[in-house]
């Protein structure tokens, strides 16, 4: 587009947990231990010195402490540097970091995400507390039930079944059984998971990603520290964002306008006009089977209502034309909270370099990846990643 | 309503009748400690106020950290200090957390630990007046800790009760 504006890679990863208890770390300690890590990936870089810009990504409901910004800078290396924590998912905030550095004002920005969410002992009350207190919250059932109602729509409209649900489970689970990082992996066959009892019609425990404890560290650069800084730099073509109405029972519960909206901004920024064709791996969110098949929709993976039938086909598979999710998604890995995005991130950042260990596929070239913010939200994120400069 | 009064701004702002509707919600939490404030707290239990130490800085790290945030590197070694301090800034409350007055005024001070380059707590101070403070006596004045009796220790910063003044021949 503007040449003026430098081009942005990512040019370091670190994580600490991926682990469903990390009671042996603060969640200080483990984004400490993740920044290390994603500090020597990125060429041995001092904070201190070398990093111009931080942005953290939390909820603080999540968190249990207000203003969780204030509680982030030290275990960056971020203290008496520019920090400011986005509310929202780490794609969210990887795309405040890819904005700063195309101001041209910042070189070098990190982006951190965690989940702790072994902490949180009433984690269904707070997430009923994102609900609105005068006419969304009288409901006294488990705010999955917004999900249900979702995913009955989508199936109702779509003609997916529950068996294309318990295939993306299968999927999933299977996936992650050759991922080191995931917690979930098994080997259950459809008919074993539709057995598994409901949560809410038509979603049961197998169709709910489990939570698990993570941090995660991402360092951006511009084009010519990247090329100073890095042998593997992996370039972000694009990055968009959208969020529907609030108003819940407004929302098209059809479709996922947020995420599809999202995807049009990263796409436009990316310059791709076929995604199906110009994207080799998707890691597309699936806090819950059924998004996995509506994101993928809406990020123009598969056409609209029929991405079961490509499901079907084996098309998603790890050695299928188009793997979604091969290192096994939330419901393989388990999800992160706001750390989600960067979860998903990670994943295919890893695929770009060639550093996918037990689920790499092969000849990946430019990859997508998609977030949602979870249950009561319409909030979703994506970003596209190249392994080639363009 | 006064029909006289012109609102201004857009015009959905009325104030024909509104009303406020009260919502709580249970949110717990469990926080995992982690490695530095573990110790920290076992320390206390155990009537000890224990920091780590950077060796780069040189500082020593009260409460203790795993990392030194100046220097971005993991600290090195756990130090035990002197429950002994100077006090940095100090003031004097008179209402609770919820804005009720206090019957006897609250006087809570910053207490840098002796010998760590800094670094400190957060605590009540007793065995001063609030004039003290109002009149800055307090400020560079070296406190102790007293601790709770041992029973009661938990593993809390509260096992420290508050700080007092070393009073004149007093030796620690
Ligand atoms: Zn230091």
């Amino acid at each position: 587009m503007v040449s003026l504006l430098s081009d942005v890679a990512i040019i370091g990863v670190g994580w600490y947990g991926f682990s469903p208890v990390t009671l042996e770390a603060s969640f200080r300690e483990m984004a400490f231990e993740a920044a290390v890590s994603a500090y020597e990936d990125a060429g041995d870089l001092d904070p201190r010195k070398d990093i111009d810009a931080f942005v953290t990504c939390e909820e603080d409901y999540w968190a249990g402490i207000s203003i969780t910004d204030e509680f982030m800078p030290d275990q960056l290396g971020g203290v008496l540097k520019p920090v400011y924590t986005v509310a929202g998912d780490g794609l969210q905030g990887i795309a405040s970091a890819y904005m700063k550095i195309k101001t041209g004002l910042f070189d070098t920005v990190v982006v951190e995400a965690h989940s702790k969410a072994s902490d949180i002992l009433t984690f269904h009350e707070i997430m009923n507390f994102g609900f609105d207190p005068l006419y969304t919250s009288h409901i006294d059932a488990h705010p999955y039930y917004l999900a249900g109602l979702e995913a009955n729509y989508y199936m109702l409209t779509s003609g997916v079944g529950r068996e294309h649900l318990a295939m993306i489970v299968e999927k999933n689970k299977r996936n992650a059984i050759t991922n080191p990082l995931a917690s979930y992996g098994s080997k259950l066959s459809v008919d074993e998971i539709l057995e598994a009892k409901y949560v809410v019609y038509p979603l049961s425990v197998m169709d709910i990603a489990p939570l698990i404890d993570v941090a995660i560290v991402f360092v951006l650069a511009t084009k010519d520290k990247a090329k100073k800084l890095s042998d593997n730099p992996i370039w972000i073509e694009g990055v968009g964002w959208a969020t529907e109405t609030n108003y819940i029972e407004t929302r098209n519960f059809g479709e996922a306008l947020y995420a599809r909206i999202a995807a049009d901004m990263a796409y436009r920024l990316a310059g791709i006009e076929d995604p199906k064709k110009q994207i080799d791996l998707a890691e597309i969110d699936d806090k819950f089977s059924y998004k996995e098949l509506m994101h993928v929709e809406a990020l123009k993976l598969s056409n609209r209502y029929s991405s079961h039938l490509d499901l079907e086909r084996g098309e998603f598979n790890r050695n299928g034309p188009l793997p979604v999710n091969p290192g096994g998604g939330f419901i393989g890995i388990g999800h992160g909270l706001e750390a989600g995005g960067l979860i998903k991130l990670l994943e295919a950042t890893l695929q770009l370099r060639g550093e996918a260990v037990g689920r790499q596929v092969k000849g990946v070239k430019r990859c997508v990846v998609q977030s949602w913010r979870d249950i009561p939200t319409a909030t979703g994120a994506v970003v596209v990643l190249s392994n080639e400069e363009v | 309503m006064d029909e006289k009064v012109r609102l201004k701004g857009t015009p959905i702002k009325r104030f024909d009748e509104t009303i406020t509707v009260e919502r709580s919600s249970t949110a717990k939490y469990a926080w995992t400690a982690g490695q530095a404030i573990s110790r920290f707290l076992v320390e206390l239990k155990k009537g000890k106020l224990i920091g780590r130490r950077c060796n780069k800085c040189r500082r020593i790290l009260i409460p203790p950290r795993m990392y030194c945030e100046s220097c971005f590197r993991a600290t090195d070694e756990w130090i035990y200090v002197e429950p002994i301090g100077t006090v940095n800034t100090a003031v004097v409350s008179y209402i609770t957390t919820t804005r009720e007055k206090l019957e006897k005024p609250l006087i809570i001070a910053v207490i840098e630990i002796e010998g760590t380059g800094g670094s400190g707590l957060f605590h009540y101070l007793e065995g001063v007046n609030p004039e003290d403070v109002i009149n800055r006596k307090v400020f560079g004045m070296r406190v102790k800790a007293v601790w709770k009796p041992e029973a009661e220790r938990e593993g809390s910063i509260n096992d420290i009760k508050y700080f007092v003044p070393i009073t004149g021949g007093e030796e620690k």
